[in-house]
């Protein structure tokens, strides 16, 4: 009988042990990001891809065949200003449907946060001063000759001028650079996205949409004929891209 | 206390039974690659499956493997046959001969940096996953080897060394088709191409010349060549990003490639982008060798592109033909493209058969 309580004493110590561990136990929550996508409200997965199938501001046809960004620094902010910041950087491949879920490494306390926010692509600090392995060894470099760093996005896809013959297209955001004078002149086109304020009570999933037609339509309405490829080098472009990504990211919903 | 002993006896009973000799001989050396500087500093470390660890003894066993035409129906045709060394691993020929004299209908493969194909879809359609499945097929390809598994594993069980050999690389002396394609990726894994003058440049070990460093700037430029984006560069000293696209060959398709194996049309036409190391060793090229030299690859790009339902949006000016360099800048193309030739690569006795 004593023997028996013994292994029961150990059973519940065990169970209790592991529940301590696996969620907020501690005050601390598990924090994840979904990434999803749509076009003006519809939906978006890659099966969605290689057709013809969207309109944009400027009336273009079009379709997506490829679609990758890069978020970082996601940031955490306290009623008291405090930032936690997440040095880490999720390469989000929609083409593959790869890292549409991304975990933070570490917990947070739960509580109430002023303010949570990633950067689109990377800050100049994480763009320069890091030399990422896992983002080389799938070609998100940007040319030495561009200032190198780091792509921001590959959107490409086909569009028809007026239903006629399909040209390819390549949204490739990057840092703008003026690379016509001597020396390159770079402006900044990293942005600051910004969810506002939230109550984490428990382990919480942000689910973030992505209105790719946002990239064609506010406040530039893009217009493919003149702008479909080559564009990294291209800086009015590039600025022209920074300020339709204004919109483009928005939170869904919050899970916990 | 009597039980205690007897407790005692049965354990010690186990330990012995499990040491049969089987254990006490195999003992294989583990065999790290030898990864080069730039791959180390730059990309993410080499494919090694946890069942297939590289050693001395299963190198050798794939090495012998490699070169041995006793993988073919007739015994005449070796891996090394239509992969040959002083072609860094591929052949001359548009097509290859298989024993029978049928040729298949696209060229092989050059073989280097295979550890580094992270995703593992391997062959021109993708159409095989890890280096071991790969290295399962061309037996018993009618078109290649033409034998049947079954009947190798008969021949190499009674041969007087093989037995052996693989008793030392994997434990055990009965020989199966798994053992015989994770011996030949092992030694596959070991081909490491990294010592071509633009490595030594990028180490700082040597300079380019003017004509070269154009060429890499015209590789670079998205306005100019824009090779960067599906074959490497100098933060991806691969040379190829490994996933397959439509690099307007045709308007019309005879090979599906990536299509014939996902089954999805928006597939057609999409080949995987080979590594730009070693050209001057792997003409002729294309996934059906549709051209000899390295001229005509570059004027394809510069003015030859055709249009089709699923070319790569990356394929840019497609309506003029491509970007349409000048005959200087397609000079330095080409010369920047040989400074990405290995020749220690092919001269390595690591990889010649004894």
């Amino acid at each position: 009988m004593k023997k028996n309580l013994l292994f029961v004493l150990i059973i519940v110590l065990s169970t209790i042990s592991c529940t301590d561990n696996s969620n907020n136990s501690f005050n601390q929550a598990n924090i994840s990001f979904n990434f999803k996508h749509n076009w003006d409200g519809t939906s978006i997965t890659n099966s969605d891809f290689n057709t013809i199938k969207f309109i944009n501001s400027n009336g273009e046809n079009l379709s997506i065949e490829r679609l990758r960004y890069l978020i970082s620094k996601i940031t955490f902010t306290t009623s008291a200003g405090e930032k936690l910041v997440f040095n880490d950087y999720n390469l989000v491949d929609l083409t593959y449907a790869s890292n549409l879920s991304y975990n933070l490494i570490t917990t947070i306390p739960i509580g109430t946060y002023n303010n949570v926010s990633f950067t689109f692509g990377f800050d100049n600090d994480a763009n320069y001063n890091g030399n990422y392995a896992d983002l080389n060894s799938v070609s998100w470099n940007v040319p030495a000759m561009l200032g190198g760093g780091y792509h921001f996005m590959q959107l490409e896809g086909k569009f028809t001028d007026n239903n006629t013959q399909e040209t390819g297209y390549a949204y490739h955001v990057i840092r703008a650079v003026d690379n016509t004078g001597d020396s390159l002149i770079f402006e900044d086109t990293f942005f600051e996205v910004n969810f506002g304020s939230v109550t984490i009570s428990d382990d919480t999933i942000f689910n973030i949409e992505m209105n790719i037609a946002e990239w064609f339509k506010n406040p530039n309405t893009w217009d493919l004929k003149v702008l479909n490829n080559m564009l990294m080098p291209n800086y009015d472009a590039q600025i022209m891209m920074f300020e339709n990504g204004q919109n483009v990211f928005s939170l869904e919903s919050i899970e916990q | 206390m009597k039980k205690l002993a007897i407790h005692i006896l049965l354990i010690i009973f186990i330990i012995l039974s499990c040491s049969n000799e089987d254990v006490q001989q195999y003992a294989p050396t583990p065999s790290l690659l030898k990864i080069p500087e730039l791959f180390e500093n730059n990309i993410l470390k080499p494919v090694i499956p946890s069942d297939n660890q590289q050693t001395v003894e299963g190198i050798e066993l794939g090495k012998k493997l490699f070169f041995d035409p006793i993988l073919s129906g007739d015994k005449t045709l070796a891996c090394a046959d239509c992969h040959a060394p002083e072609n860094a691993f591929t052949d001359s020929s548009r097509f290859s001969e298989g024993i029978d004299g049928s040729l298949g209908k696209r060229n092989s493969m050059p073989l280097f940096n295979l550890a580094w194909n992270y995703d593992e879809n391997f062959f021109w359609d993708g159409g095989t996953f890890s280096l071991e499945h790969q290295a399962f097929i061309p037996v018993s390809d009618p078109t290649e080897m033409k034998n049947s598994w079954k009947q190798l594993q008969q021949e190499l069980q009674k041969h007087p060394e093989y037995p052996n050999l693989f008793q030392k690389a994997f434990g055990t002396s009965k020989i199966d088709s798994t053992l015989v394609t994770k011996a030949i990726a092992q030694f596959e894994r070991t081909l490491i191409s990294a010592n071509s003058k633009f490595d030594k440049y990028l180490l700082g070990e040597v300079i380019l010349t003017p004509e070269e460093v154009d060429g890499f700037n015209i590789f670079m430029e998205e306005t100019k060549g824009d090779c960067f984006h599906c074959h490497g560069s100098d933060k991806n000293p691969l040379w190829t990003d490994n996933i397959f696209h439509n690099n307007g060959l045709d308007e019309t398709f005879t090979d599906l490639g990536l299509g014939t194996i996902t089954g999805d049309p928006a597939d057609n036409g999409k080949f995987k982008s080979p590594s730009l190391r070693n050209l001057i060793f792997t003409a002729p090229y294309m996934h059906d060798g549709r051209f000899t030299t390295i001229d005509e690859v570059i004027n394809h790009y510069s003015e030859g592109l055709k249009n089709s339902s699923t070319i790569d949006p990356l394929m840019k000016k497609v309506a003029q033909g491509g970007v349409g360099l000048s005959i200087q800048e397609k000079s330095n193309l080409k010369a920047f493209l040989l400074a990405l030739s290995d020749y220690d690569f092919i001269g390595n006795p690591d990889f010649i058969n004894d």
